[in-house]
């Protein structure tokens, strides 16, 4: 019974570890994929979708630059950007030096069979504690990401791929995000009443806020100047 | 004579208070008509009746053979009036304000009509002031001016000297006389200064507590024969004890405040002076108090 | 006759220093909102999106510009104008009255009808100059000395967003509901003038139904908020707000060009405008029948 038992353990420790390694494996080669982009300056569209914010369709400009800068600017227009849509650039997590990754399996995310990796950054600086990747293997894409944050709470982002796949980079991102309730005291705006405040109050107010950015180009590899991560 | 005005069993109540009851008068052309009556006697309201500032509780009103009610606008376009103190647009210029009260009454004043009716009351010098910088006596005048400035053939004065100072209540006197004599004006004065409707009024109607005491000519009404006399002496039981046993004796009345009242033709005042000097009485002042005022005052003692 | 009576009355409101107490007053209190915005606008608009600062990242330069600042000004503002139309309506008979010239305008060939609603008319001459004012110096001062950009509306429960080319009809249909509230003002404070001999009495009358109607109404007892609010005007003189809150489309984005809830502005407008008609009515049948003792 006993060496059967041992047999059996260091089967098991022998399996995690190999996954472990399959999952690292796996997140290189995804990164090898992403890491061909240097920098990139893309145009977009935003929807907010919120439930207290009633905004515009922005266009937008995302700019990035290796390893970690990213910049969402509005140039006409005002919009509330959500802290955690830096992450809308998958270097944040995979560029992670010191993590521990684990598979969770297949699951099927958006029409896509994906692998599913827990990453678990073992750094206490690194602002990410956990994040679950969605990894579609053939064309080494995340699909899907849910990123748990310190300080901004956990981000939801699911990703779809056209024109761009060839650089890891997205056509269109949705990002979720968790939201605080919008409440100004009594007697401060005092509002119209038009009567759409009472059938909201009637309502479950959801508590999940999501953006979409429809990105229409990317100029890869041109050089983004440092300014515009300062301004 | 045209009638201009034609008030019949006029009454007006304020709640409880009968301001005025059955009033019944008419006013010929050309007249000036004499309204007298002690304050809140009922002139006031009758006068504000007359300009449909008060709706009568019952009786008619017709002027210029119009029905009032019925034919408001063409009577007033056809009226000037002051109502006691003529208080104006203070913030406006006298020509200002001139400017607007003839528009009101529909006719658009020329610069020339409107400088004329200034010049007629005396004010063309201030004719650029403010108002507000007037004298009440000033005001008046262009109270006036203000009433005349669309040439009307009516023209209702309450209390007009209200206020005035002598020379003022001089001037209101002639210029009252200037309209009826010189421009044919119909005129209804109210007033309770009764010496000042002696001078100005033909006709006169006497009204107390809302109601009619007498009317008619003025020359009628007024009793030359009984003039109040007032004799002031300073040695006053003298006086008296002479009076009493002379010809004089039947006009003597009971002395007031230190005064001795006689009442007889005033034309006799110098023969009752030049007695009283040989009896060697001396005499201080001998008077003819004002006729009318005496006579309005016995008609309304209750 | 009736253009020659406006005339009139609209040359005495103006030939009247207190006329322009009002027009220097708003200006020096949009001016004083535009100063402490500039100085410190930062901390106004933080004071709206405090809550959201660790979700969003929040555009402080960009949300304190000229229609933030306008809208901000009439916010502040718009609340106390009703004090300076009633300090012009409310005198309008009364005033007449007080100063003795009721009796000359009454005794004048112009029926009394005719006389109100000059008066009235000329009321609301003197709101819309008082609002054309106001959109002179607070819009079109703040746009110069802010700039322009989308406008971000702060509501109690949310916030609208609405680009900035959708922006200035809003603005004048805001500015025209302004002057229908006011108007009803002005209609009450003549209503009152009416009944008054001095001037004080109705612009203190009528200063005082807006303050007790506008506590009512900020006191949200359900009491009120079923009986009372639905008809008070105060409630709806907020209409032009109305103008500023925009309809999303399913996805969330708002929609060019959109009101929220447009059935309840046409709603309020008509309330007002039935308000404006009763209060008339009552000043037209009372001034008819009023003796004239003055």
């Amino acid at each position: 019974m006993k060496p059967v038992f041992l047999l059996l353990i260091s089967a098991g420790i022998l399996l995690s570890a190999a996954r472990a390694q399959g999952a690292k494996e796996l997140l290189q080669k995804v990164k090898a994929k992403y890491d061909r982009v240097d920098d990139y300056t893309a145009t977009a569209k935003m929807k907010t979708n919120v439930v207290f914010i009633k905004a515009p369709v922005a266009t937008i400009k995302v700019y990035y630059k290796k390893p970690d800068k990213i910049k969402i600017k509005n140039e006409s227009g005002v919009s509330f950007i959500p802290k955690g849509s830096a992450n809308v650039n998958m270097n944040n997590v995979l560029g992670l030096s010191d993590f521990e990754a684990v598979e969770g399996g297949m699951e099927k995310t958006g029409g896509i069979n994906c692998k599913v990796i827990r990453i678990f950054p073992l750094s206490d600086e690194e602002s990410i504690t956990r994040a679950t990747l969605y990894i579609d293997e053939s064309r080494l894409l995340v699909i899907r990401s849910v990123i748990s944050t310190k300080e901004n709470g956990t981000y939801e982002l699911g990703m779809s791929y056209k024109k761009y796949a060839g650089w890891g980079l997205p056509d269109k991102v949705e990002l979720s995000f968790n939201t605080r309730d919008y409440k100004l005291p009594k007697g401060v705006t005092i509002d119209y009443d038009n009567g759409t405040g009472k059938e909201k109050t009637g309502q479950a107010t959801s508590k999940k806020g999501k953006v979409e950015i429809s990105y229409s180009s990317y100029i890869i590899n041109k050089g983004v100047p440092d300014s515009v991560f300062n301004e | 004579m045209n009638q201009v005005i034609r008030v019949q069993q006029l009454s007006k109540d304020f709640g409880d208070i009968k301001a005025v009851r059955d009033l019944s008068f008419s006013v010929g052309e050309g007249q000036v008509y004499g309204f007298l009556g002690q304050n809140g006697a009922g002139k006031s309201t009758t006068i504000r009746m007359l300009l449909t500032l008060v709706e009568p509780s019952s009786g008619t009103i017709e002027i210029f053979g119009m029905n009032l009610k019925k034919h408001r606008k063409e009577i007033l376009r056809q009226t000037g009036a002051i109502i006691e103190k003529p208080d104006l647009y203070k913030y406006l210029t006298a020509k200002e304000n001139l400017r607007i009260f003839s528009r009101l009454s529909g006719v658009k004043a020329s610069e020339k009509k409107i400088m004329d009716q200034l010049a007629l009351v005396g004010l063309t010098e201030r004719a650029d002031s403010k108002v507000k910088t007037y004298s009440q006596g000033m005001k008046q005048r262009l109270g006036l001016a203000t009433a005349l400035v669309h040439d009307p053939a009516l023209i209702l004065l309450d209390e007009p000297t209200n206020g005035l100072d002598p020379q003022g209540i001089a001037d209101m006197r002639n210029l009252i006389l200037h309209l009826s004599r010189d421009l044919g004006k119909t005129l209804l004065v109210s007033s309770h200064l009764l010496g000042e409707m002696e001078m100005v009024a033909d006709h006169m109607l006497i009204i107390h507590k809302g109601k009619k005491v007498v009317e008619g000519r003025v020359t009628e009404l007024l009793n030359p024969e009984q003039s109040i006399v007032e004799l002031l002496t300073p040695d006053l039981p003298a006086t008296l004890v002479f009076l009493r046993q002379s010809e004089w004796a039947a006009t003597v009345k009971e002395p007031v405040n230190g005064t001795i009242r006689l009442e007889f033709n005033k034309q006799r005042i110098p023969e009752l002076n030049r007695q009283l000097v040989e009896k060697g009485i001396p005499v201080l002042s001998l008077r003819p108090l004002n006729s009318l005022e005496d006579y309005f005052l016995s008609l309304t003692k209750e | 006759m009736f253009i020659e009576l406006l005339k009139i009355e609209l040359y005495k409101i103006f030939k009247r220093p207190r006329t322009f107490i009002a027009f220097g007053a708003i200006a020096v209190i949009i001016l004083l909102v535009q100063f402490a915005l500039k100085v410190n606008g930062k901390d106004f608009v933080q004071f709206y999106t405090d809550s959201q600062a660790d979700t969003f990242d929040i555009p402080y330069e960009k949300i304190l510009n000229g229609y933030f600042v306008c809208v901000a000004v009439l916010h502040m503002i718009l609340i106390h104008v009703p004090l300076l139309v009633a300090l012009i309506a409310g005198d309008m008979i009364s005033g007449e009255a007080s100063l003795g010239t009721l009796r000359l305008l009454a005794g004048k060939p112009v029926t009394r009808t005719r006389l109100l609603m000059a008066k009235f008319s000329a009321s609301t001459v003197y709101v819309a100059l008082l609002l054309a004012w106001m959109a002179l110096f607070a819009l079109l001062g703040s746009m110069l000395i802010f700039g322009t950009e989308d406008l971000v509306v702060f509501k109690e429960t949310d916030l609208h967003i609405i680009k900035a080319g959708d922006v200035i009809w809003r603005f004048f249909a805001a500015f025209v509901f302004a002057a229908l509230a006011l108007t009803t003002i002005a209609a009450m404070a003549l209503m009152f003038s009416v009944f008054s001999e001095n001037s004080l009495g109705p612009i203190v009358a009528t200063v005082c139904v807006v303050i007790v109607f506008t506590i009512v109404q900020q006191l949200r007892v359900p009491v009120f908020e079923e009986t009372v609010n639905p008809w008070s005007f105060t409630t709806h003189m907020l209409g032009w707000k109305g103008f500023f809150y925009v309809e999303k489309n399913a996805e969330g984005a708002t929609i060019t060009g959109s009101i929220e809830n447009p059935a309840a502005l046409l709603r309020s407008g008509l309330i007002l405008t039935g308000y404006i008609v009763l209060f008339l009515g009552i000043s037209i049948r009372s001034f008819n029948k009023k003796d004239i003792l003055s």
